[in-house]
């Protein structure tokens, strides 16, 4: 056995790591933040184990990442906008901004919580080495935030009306 | 699985133009650190898609479809690095003088080339097919005795069979004595299909 071309690697859990990204910075940031967490994977890819649990390692880097943007904003002290951000290039308005925005104005560990176990999928234990917490706390976090996404959630459904 | 958990999967979102810029914006970082130890891209020819791999040091891989383009790219990921990387631009040159070869346009190629796929007596009769013109044929009994060990036919016949860079390495030059095309890496069709496609060119 050996590691797949980092190549798969980018095709498999670029999707995930993106979103990860999306639920815990505005959308700019976020993918700056993935950008940052694939070159670091790269760069450390030769040494990971073959037998290693690579979307979790992934969301770690991205994690750490994630938390060196929000660093660097707080000491730049750049207000952050949560005004829909749209990328250059025209991707189309999504009412899904809305739910994002929630998910991004929950507490930070609530967001994180969800983020890894809802959007990344992983195990509430991983989830709780990721955030140096316990299982528990991870779970009761997850639990928390889902509650308020819900609160929040028929927002969504607004996409209906907009899309054609 | 509630229509909330399922929009944070994202099994209703389509990632596409945000992966595009992820993409773009690794393999210009990668290049720019010295990370990007293989890159790749495949190019469409008249005998099928081929793929193309690049290290630092040249290109390293040309690969037909028969020999199974994921496959390969594994190999290259357990032999050479595992940071391998879809970069086209690293690649252009080498598609643009394949283009050029395939339209009568170009009759050898003027590439930096990486044989680290090869050893010892294989690279040898790699490093001597360069001298082998467009248009012409050897056969491998003459290679053998052209790389001083007439005996070794059927090790040359190895050497070809292996070869990491067909076309532009060119062992569809290399026919059996008797004037038959013989075996190849691409398929024996495609050999006759390069042989023909050279006499005529």
């Amino acid at each position: 056995m050996s590691l797949p071309p980092f190549d798969y690697v980018v095709t498999e859990y670029g999707p995930v790591v993106l979103r990860v990204c999306r639920a815990l910075l505005p959308l700019h940031d976020a993918e700056d933040a993935a950008g940052d967490a694939f070159l670091a994977a790269l760069e450390a890819y030769p040494r990971l184990r073959v037998d290693s649990d690579i979307k979790a390692w992934l969301v770690t880097i991205a994690h750490r990442k994630a938390l060196d943007v929000l660093r660097r904003r707080a000491r730049h002290a750049t207000p952050v906008s949560d005004v829909p951000e749209l990328p250059h290039g025209g991707e189309p308005v999504v009412a899904d901004e809305r739910l994002w925005q929630t998910l991004r104005g929950l507490p930070e560990k609530q967001r994180q919580a969800v983020a890894y176990h809802y959007i990344a999928d992983l195990a509430y234990a991983e989830v709780g080495t990721i955030m140096g917490t316990t299982e528990a706390a991870a779970r009761r976090n997850a639990a928390d935030g889902i509650k308020a996404l819900r609160r929040d959630y028929p927002f969504t459904t607004a996409k209906q009306e907009v899309t054609p | 699985m509630t229509e909330l958990e399922r929009w944070l999967t994202g099994s209703t979102d389509t990632a596409g133009p945000a992966m595009e810029r992820l993409r773009a914006r690794l393999t210009t970082e990668a290049q720019e650190r010295n990370l990007l130890d293989v890159a790749y891209r495949t190019v469409d020819t008249p005998v099928g898609s081929l793929l193309l791999a690049a290290t630092p040091a040249g290109l390293v891989r040309v690969a037909y479809t028969r020999e199974d383009h994921d496959a390969v790219l594994d190999t290259l990921a357990r032999r050479i690095s595992p940071r391998v990387l879809r970069a086209p631009a690293r690649l252009d040159d080498v598609a643009r003088q394949l283009d050029d070869y395939f339209a009568h346009r170009r009759h050898g190629f003027d590439l930096q080339v990486d044989l680290r796929l090869a050893s010892g007596f294989r690279r040898t009769v790699l490093e001597h097919l360069s001298d082998v013109d467009y248009g012409r044929t050897v056969s491998y009994a003459e290679l053998a005795a052209e790389v001083g060990n007439p005996r070794a036919v059927r090790a040359v016949g190895t050497a070809c069979a292996t070869n990491p860079v067909p076309v532009v390495i060119p062992c569809h030059r290399v026919v059996r004595s008797d004037g038959t095309p013989g075996e190849y890496v691409g398929g024996a069709e495609i050999k006759r299909t390069l042989l023909n496609f050279e006499h005529t060119g």
